[in-house]
């Protein structure tokens, strides 16, 4: 067990070269997976220093807080920062990033200079965001509907569409960059079949990124023309179709949630299979299934606008076709279930989020039942029952899922473990925290409260009163994690190189890993998963303080 | 169910108590599900934590449980795809005849007029037990109609008319509120259903406007802005006779058949080239600018007035992007 | 196709290799066939970035097709058709280069790129001369936009003027996007024409020829969309 030994400390990607220069120009992946955890971290916190205002708003019926302008203008960001800023790049840009090349036996990505791209296009992007946040903002909801954002807004619409454009660019090379990896550089012996599922996910939301993103970049583009030029795309008044922008939007806007999740799905699979000491139940069934949401997921856009003025009958299609895409996600769900059915299972803070991840998106998917239901749809739509949907599979869901995967691979990244009773603790915050916030909203929903309301009738307070209180508890939740992180890079326990006794590659090289990754490139033999072959780590880890 | 802390919305329609069933069904369903999924992760996770001795068993999966587990599933989905859609097409069906009431939204009012002839604003007085039907534009952005009690929504657009309907059960007052993200004042764009007993809703109409009805006014407008000189009520006029083609098959000069309804009228009055009716020429003006929302509606209620039933009851057509 | 690497090595061994092999590749082969499948999939995105506008243009055609074939009609055909022979003879020049390079023929390498890039400059250039002629048409969306020659033209149809702006919008939207692309592409050819003449490509390595091949050859085909699409509707003799 090696502890704070007296060895010259090895080569490693964090020490092999040190200034500001080695950072803002490397092109190994790790770094800029770190890099990307930064910038993300800093987004995630303005993302929920709006959502707060916004829960703090919220606590009495009248608009006393801020003003209405001002309410419109912080949900909005909150839910374009949260979503463009945070969650899409989130896993992919940090996890991903990190360890693709390391889990199927590469020295880096197909095209590092690229990542590095894909970074700057992130921090311009993030750079125009802040400067539209504090000359004025912009009100549009983030869903950006015309002729509401072209014709009739004074925010700043182009300026937060211009940002925006830049960041579907990132994602789109860093989709670009995993596809082209995963196809051409697996070391020998790496098959498919013989890949994590964390690759298969991950892969799936490549696809995704690569075929939606740019459809929401013209559709951006076409919004920022409309409102520069006068034209009359999505104008009524001028001949033009504000569905049209619907349908546009929601072609990506559909594909995105799936980007988000995905992911999320990619640690659950490892962590669970980690911490039950076994091959995920299932195999093949869970990668198939990954490549099924990625596909499916492009057919069901216009179940968001069940109620905009579609046909019949286009909501009928869109309607079957939305319970199709459930399918798959209840068979990882299910497969998640059976794997731990004679498993060997420690209850370490990855192990809590896998857990808490499982329960809060099996709810929040059910719900995603419901809303697909076109005459319960019609009552609930626009209301906060949408609302606390999406929060429950974003949330519950990839956020639980990200936090996993932090923990779970930061003795890989840092060389460092995180005290273990905090990461407990601040997990246990963390579900119970987002219970009280989210689950009242369901009842509010169905009640009748409207999303996007600054205001709203007495009989609506004591449920968004529990959801305030929820969400200040959540918000210390989150803070916990950045504090014990930070501290553990100076003062947590230095880690060995497979702490968890996992399997797949990355563990195979030491913690941190060197800058090309392995000594000697690996040559696979084994199948992914191979738990008995691999002996648990010699103690419970979980009594390390 | 309690008095301070409502947790069910007030069942007020003929289609609300169907959600209900529905939303009900699915509540026990997904409560049913999540027991079942933490129950077993619950007794897993104790039965099956790491103990001394014991290695985990190495289960490469079953494809009997896939595929039972993919297919009740689906089955289950269909079921309930099939009774929302049911419960939908109740929804987006208004009965024949049905009263209308046409809807003008603007940032931040609700407008709201009788055929009769009565204006209200963010208020809608209607009996209970009748059939309405809702015809509703908006003036500027996107908007939505939402009566929680009546569990409707519709989105109310610029542009085109959009429908939804109701029948009241119960008198009461209920929210209407505005569900579309419209700006500034948008949670203030909030009204009030006033359901009465029907003697109270005559006794109510009768008090009510002055203005004349939504038909008469329309009259009006058509001699002023002088559509009565094509449109005459004989075949010798530049423009199409208008007696009796509301809710009827038109036939077009591009070879196209169309329903003349509420959008195609609207379409015809903002935009006439759009379609020119068989045998005429596309000379008419266009009056795009010319007439506000309110005085579209008139003139729509009163081409409808020149048809057999003055409440066709047919769907509006809906929308080109489907 | 290699979709696992051939060679393993140390990291700290070196086996020698031309100096354009990227360190974290394992070998020539398999850098080749990741440039490759990294711009098809670019290029896709590309497909996914226009269709969106595609996809608009379509929809208002079947809406206002009076209007569309009205707008169609007031383009310069004859320019339109000459754009596209100069870029169709491009794409001729840059498949020619990717085989110059291939076989190691630098001067002719040298010579088809710099012909690419006339003709691609030659395309902006007449493309400017269209749009400045539109602008004097009063045919630019916007504050300043009058479609009352389409009227004037047009009798025997009713163009809706707001309808006609849409096609413009389109236009604009449509042919600014590529030519924003057709300037990229001049820009990625300037470099490859500089590195050409400097000899740093050959038959051990050729990829960015060939890959800025298919770039330039995807915004070609672009174009032949676009041009049908835009300058051929309705152009039958009016009856």
């Amino acid at each position: 067990m090696a502890t704070a030994v007296i060895t010259p400390e090895r080569e490693n990607y964090l020490n092999q070269e040190y200034g500001i220069k080695s950072w803002l120009l490397t092109v190994d992946h790790k770094r800029i997976a770190l890099l990307y955890l930064v910038s993300i971290t800093f987004f995630f916190f303005i993302g929920g220093f709006f959502a707060l205002l916004i829960r703090l708003e919220l606590l009495t019926p009248a608009g006393d807080l801020v003003q209405a302008d001002t309410y419109n203008k912080l949900f909005t960001m909150h839910g374009q920062v949260m979503i463009f800023f945070f969650l899409i790049p989130s896993i992919p840009a940090v996890l991903g990033n990190f360890l693709v090349p390391l889990m199927i036996g590469a020295k880096d990505l197909a095209f590092p200079r690229i990542n590095l791209l894909s970074w700057y296009l992130y921090i311009i992007a993030g750079v125009l965001m802040l400067h539209c946040i504090c000359t004025g903002g912009v009100d549009t909801g983030w869903t950006f509907y015309t002729p509401f954002s072209t014709a009739f807004s004074n925010t700043k619409v182009v300026e937060a569409g211009v940002a925006i454009f830049i960041a579907g660019f990132s994602s789109i090379l860093t989709g670009l960059n995993f596809v082209v990896t995963i196809h051409r550089m697996r070391a020998p012996g790496m098959t498919w079949s013989r890949l994590p599922l964390f690759i298969w996910a991950h892969y799936a939301t490549s696809i995704i990124q690569l075929l939606g993103t740019p459809v929401l970049a013209i559709t951006l583009l076409l919004v920022v023309f409309e409102r520069l030029f006068h034209l009359g795309i999505f104008d009524p008044t001028r001949g033009g179709d504000p569905l049209l922008f619907q349908h546009l939007f929601w072609f990506y806007s559909h594909p995105a949630v799936y980007i988000m999740i995905l992911p999320a799905m990619a640690v659950e699979s490892e962590v669970v299979a980690c911490f039950t000491r076994k091959r995920i139940f299932g195999y093949h069934f869970v990668a198939m299934s990954s490549i099924a949401i990625a596909v499916f997921g492009f057919l069901v856009w216009a179940h968001h606008m069940f109620v905009a003025g579609i046909s019949l009958y286009s909501a009928l299609i869109f309607s079957a076709l939305s319970y199709l895409v459930a399918v798959p996600s209840a068979i990882k769900v299910f497969n998640w279930t059976a794997t731990m059915y004679k498993g060997s299972i420690t209850f370490t803070t990855p192990m809590l989020y896998a857990f808490g991840f499982i329960g809060l998106f099996t709810m929040g998917g059910l719900t995603g039942l419901f809303l697909a239901a076109l005459g319960i749809d019609v009552h609930v739509t626009d209301t906060y029952f949408i609302i606390a949907h999406f929060h429950y599979i974003m949330v519950g869901g990839a956020v639980m899922g990200y936090l996993g995967g932090l923990h779970f691979w930061w003795p890989k990244i840092s060389g460092r473990m995180y005290p273990e009773w905090l990461g407990k603790f601040a997990a246990l915050i963390v579900f119970l925290g987002f219970n009280l916030t989210f689950f009242p909203q369901f009842i509010l929903g169905y009640m009748g409260m409207p999303r996007r309301y600054w205001q709203y009738p007495p009989e609506f307070q004591v449920l968004n009163v529990l959801s305030t209180a929820g969400s200040t508890i959540l918000a210390v939740g989150y803070v916990l994690p950045m504090v014990y992180f930070l501290w553990s890079m100076r003062y947590g326990k230095i880690a060995d190189d497979n702490p968890w006794g996992a399997a797949g590659l990355e563990w195979q090289t030491t913690s941190p890993p060197p800058t090309f990754n392995f000594d000697v490139p690996p040559v696979v033999t084994w199948e992914a998963y191979n738990y008995d072959q691999i002996p648990a780590p010699a103690e419970e880890v979980s009594v390390e303080r | 169910m309690f008095d301070n802390l409502p947790l069910w919305p007030a069942r007020a329609s003929t289609g609300a108590g169907n959600v209900d069933a529905l939303y009900i069904f699915l509540l026990l369903l997904s409560g049913f599900m999540c027991l079942a999924i933490f129950v077993m992760i619950v007794v897993f996770a104790l039965r099956y934590r790491r103990q001394p001795g014991r290695a985990a068993e190495q289960i490469e999966g079953s494809t009997a449980l896939e595929i039972t587990w993919s297919v009740v599933p689906l089955g289950i989905f269909m079921v309930i795809f099939a009774w929302g859609a049911f419960i939908f097409f109740q929804e987006r069906t208004p009965p024949r005849d049905a009263s209308e009431v046409y809807v003008v939204a603007k940032q931040w009012m609700w407008k709201l007029e009788h055929v009769e002839g009565q204006r209200e604003i963010n208020e809608l007085h209607v009996p209970v037990g009748r059939d309405v039907k809702l015809i509703m534009t908006s003036q500027d952005v996107i908007h939505s109609f939402y009566v929680p009690a009546f569990r409707i929504k519709q989105d109310v657009l610029p542009g085109r008319y959009t429908t939804a309907w109701f029948r009241a059960t119960k008198p009461g007052v209920y929210h209407l509120f505005c569900a579309e993200y419209c700006g500034s004042q948008h949670s203030g764009m909030i009204g009030q259903v006033m359901v009465m007993e029907p003697a109270q809703y005559q006794a109510w109409l009768s008090g009510g406007s002055t203005s004349g009805s939504l038909a008469s006014n329309g009259q009006s407008i058509f001699q002023q802005l002088g559509c009565v000189t094509c449109h005459r009520s004989d075949t010798q006029g530049r423009g199409p006779n208008l007696a009796g083609i509301f809710g009827k098959p038109v036939q077009l000069e591009d070879g196209r058949t169309v329903v003349a309804d509420e959008n195609y009228i609207r379409e015809s009055i903002l935009s006439p080239s759009a379609k020119v009716v068989k045998g005429f020429k596309p000379i008419m003006p266009v009056f795009q600018g010319l007439v506000s929302e309110e005085q579209l509606t008139e003139l729509v209620a009163y081409v409808k007035s020149l048809s057999a039933a003055p409440s066709a009851g047919t769907k509006v057509q809906e929308s080109k992007v489907q | 196709m290699s979709d696992s690497p051939a060679a393993l090595e140390r990291h700290d061994q070196h086996r020698p290799h031309g100096p354009e092999l990227l360190h974290h590749f394992s070998s020539a082969q398999q850098q080749r066939d990741a440039a490759s499948l990294g711009m098809w999939l670019f290029l896709g995105t590309e497909i996914m970035f226009f269709g969106g506008m595609f996809l608009a243009y379509l929809i208002y055609r079947l809406w206002y097709f009076n209007e569309f074939a009205a707008g169609s009609r007031s383009l310069d055909i004859t320019l339109g058709t000459v754009n596209t022979i100069v870029l169709i003879c491009s794409s001729l020049t840059v498949a020619l280069g990717v085989r110059a390079a291939q076989m190691g023929k630098r001067k002719l390498l040298v010579i088809l790129l710099l012909l690419t890039l006339i003709f691609g400059l030659a395309f902006l250039g007449i493309k400017g001369v269209e749009w400045y002629a539109k602008y004097k048409e009063h045919h630019i969306p916007g504050a300043s936009f009058d479609a009352g020659d389409l009227i004037r033209d047009y009798p025997q149809i009713h163009i809706d003027p707001a309808h006609a702006q849409i096609y413009f919008s389109l236009y604009f939207a449509m042919t600014g996007l590529h030519a924003l692309h057709m300037i990229i592409g001049v820009g990625l050819f300037t470099y490859l024409l500089y590195h050409s003449m400097k000899g740093r490509y050959g038959p051990e390595y050729y990829t960015p020829i060939e890959m800025g091949g298919l770039y330039w050859h995807f915004v070609d085909v672009v174009w032949i969309y676009l041009f049908p699409l835009l300058y051929l509707i309705d152009r039958k003799p009016l009856g």
